[in-house]
């Protein structure tokens, strides 16, 4: 079943005459990563506060486990669904501990609970438990932001809705909070709705992309698909699917020998590189130009399972990209 | 000036209960005027602060208030409301709103759009918000305005002797009429006293709450 489906939902401001929102429909599954994807504007920001209703829709519904969104009281509905911006919006004059405990306290859990679940937090997004007392101001921005993360969860929500969380942060900080928050959702299958104009940020991160233009869905899809197949120029562009940098990064060395078959030579030519199954064919082809264009040993458990070579990426690439524009 | 200082004593000792009663009286006054004006000003501070749109206006129309002078505010209420301390009460009532007001409106406006859009969010109600989130964020700013509002309401009780609403205000008045610059001071300077504990005391808690947020922020 669809955790979430918005359906026709349109969105005009007041003294707009263009929508914002225009009659969008998709569907979410339970436990899928959506990246909302496009340029400034597009309406991907509208179309997330829709959902914990901080902007009501002007027609169309949500459905949210098959119940209507407005059918329960908005500030009941939000506590339901974990909630991060980009500004973090930690509040200043409460410590770490007092700001995550907010969603619990609104939900009135008693005061044992709380007081285990912070460190649980504390502990999930690697913050050490000495920082319970401190103010967000005494924290570093990634750092504040993994509290925002951990006060968004809290009340352990099964949907996130993320605003652009690691807009303001500097690359280094925001590729380790991506990782951790891979992690994270690899430990806890949440269903997030992700905000982002990053490109590189949603490729990595998306089970699915859901690219908007002009208050609409361009096209929602897989990452792999949506660079192999662009639903048009727009898309084309947004993305710089050309890009065949771009697209080996999204393919795992496994990917390329379950397309091939497991070949049984072996490289033994001295070759001391090996490859695991879970390295970006990305960094496989660097590794192989490196070793001189020959194929390097896929190394798995101790096992030799297979080798990549020029050619293996090639055709990788090629099973993979069914339109690509000459 | 060291003899008018000890003869402005003399009268004080020579007087000493109509002095008390004129002190407890400015006292009384001020405090009345500035615990109405905060129930009134804090509120509506509060509403304006929300209302976008009627917000500014509000302040700016009260900004202007603030530059009627105490004086002509006690005169103009005192053909509707006669003499003694009520039209007084009101008058430095009226004076003391604008400050408290404002102060309110600009602290509660500085709040964070981004905190407040995370407490709405997370699912707070507009209640938790004002009492958890805006006015402990706002704290700092008000007490700053209830100072401002204090010295005023303080100094200006002073006039209230003129609309025969007592206080301090009568040494003044008397030794005005008497040319008698000692009967003045016995007024004058506690008053200056007064305002000057007022601001300090005040200033004090300010800086206190406003360095506690920014330990915090």
């Amino acid at each position: 079943m669809a955790l979430i489906v918005a359906d026709r939902l349109t969105k005009t401001f007041p003294g707009e005459t263009r929508p914002a929102v225009d009659q969008v429909s998709f569907e979410v599954k339970q436990g899928e990563f959506v990246v909302l994807l496009g340029p400034s504007g597009c309406g991907k920001t509208t179309l997330l506060k829709m959902i914990n209703r901080l902007y009501e829709p002007t027609a169309g519904r949500i459905l949210i486990d098959g119940v209507d969104a407005r059918s329960v009281p908005a500030t009941e509905l939000r506590r339901r669904i974990g909630y991060v911006i980009q500004q973090t919006g930690l509040f200043p004059h409460l410590t770490i501990e007092q700001n995550i405990a907010i969603v619990p306290q609104l939900l009135k859990w008693d005061r044992r609970r709380i007081e285990a679940r912070i460190d649980e937090l504390l502990d999930l997004v690697e913050l050490p438990r000495s920082y319970r007392k401190r103010y967000p101001r005494q924290l570093s921005g990634g750092e504040q932001q993994r509290v925002g993360l951990a006060r968004a969860l809290a009340a352990d929500p099964t949907l996130m809705l993320m605003d652009e969380p690691f807009g303001a942060l500097d690359a280094i900080t925001r590729a380790r909070l991506q990782d951790e928050l891979l992690r994270i959702q690899q430990r806890l299958h949440k269903t997030i709705l992700f905000v982002t104009h990053d490109v590189d940020e949603a490729l990595r991160l998306a089970d699915r992309l859901l690219i908007m233009r002009a208050g609409r869905i361009v096209q929602f899809d897989t990452p792999l698909a949506v660079l192999a197949e662009p639903a048009d120029d727009f898309v084309r562009d947004l993305l710089d699917a050309d890009d065949v940098l771009r697209r080996l990064s999204l393919l795992t060395v496994a990917d390329a020998l379950a397309g091939n078959g497991a070949s049984e030579r072996l490289a033994e030519n001295g070759v001391q590189e090996t490859l695991k199954p879970g390295d970006t064919l990305r960094e496989a082809l660097i590794r192989v130009l490196r070793a001189g264009g020959q194929a390097l040993p896929v190394v798995a458990d101790g096992q030799n399972v297979g080798e990549i070579s020029p050619d293996t990426i090639a055709s990788a690439l090629t099973r993979t990209t069914h339109a690509l524009p000459d | 000036m060291i003899d008018l200082l000890i003869d402005a004593y003399q009268y004080f000792l020579a007087n000493q209960s109509r002095f008390w009663s004129a002190a407890t009286q400015h006292l009384w006054i001020s405090s009345a005027a500035l615990a109405i004006s905060i129930a009134a000003g804090l509120p509506l501070g509060i509403w304006t602060a929300h209302e976008a749109r009627i917000g500014q206006w509000a302040i700016n129309l009260f900004g202007a208030l603030r530059l009627v002078p105490s004086l002509a505010v006690l005169f103009l209420v005192q053909p509707y409301l006669g003499i003694g301390t009520t039209p007084a009460l009101v008058a430095l009532t009226l004076l003391a709103i604008p400050p408290v007001l404002i102060a309110t409106y600009a602290g509660v406006r500085s709040v964070d759009s981004g905190v407040r859009e995370a407490a709405r969010g997370m699912g707070m109600t507009a209640g938790q918000i004002l009492w958890r989130v805006e006015l402990p964020l706002a704290l700092p700013s008000i007490v700053g305005g209830v100072r401002t509002a204090a010295v005023e309401v303080i100094a200006s009780a002073t006039l209230a002797a003129f609309i025969g609403g007592g206080g301090l205000g009568i040494f003044i008045t008397r030794g005005y009429a008497l040319f008698d610059t000692r009967i003045m001071l016995v007024g004058a300077i506690p008053v200056a006293l007064l305002a000057l504990m007022a601001e300090l005391s005040l200033g004090w808690m300010q800086r206190r709450l406003a360095s506690g947020l920014d330990a915090a922020t």
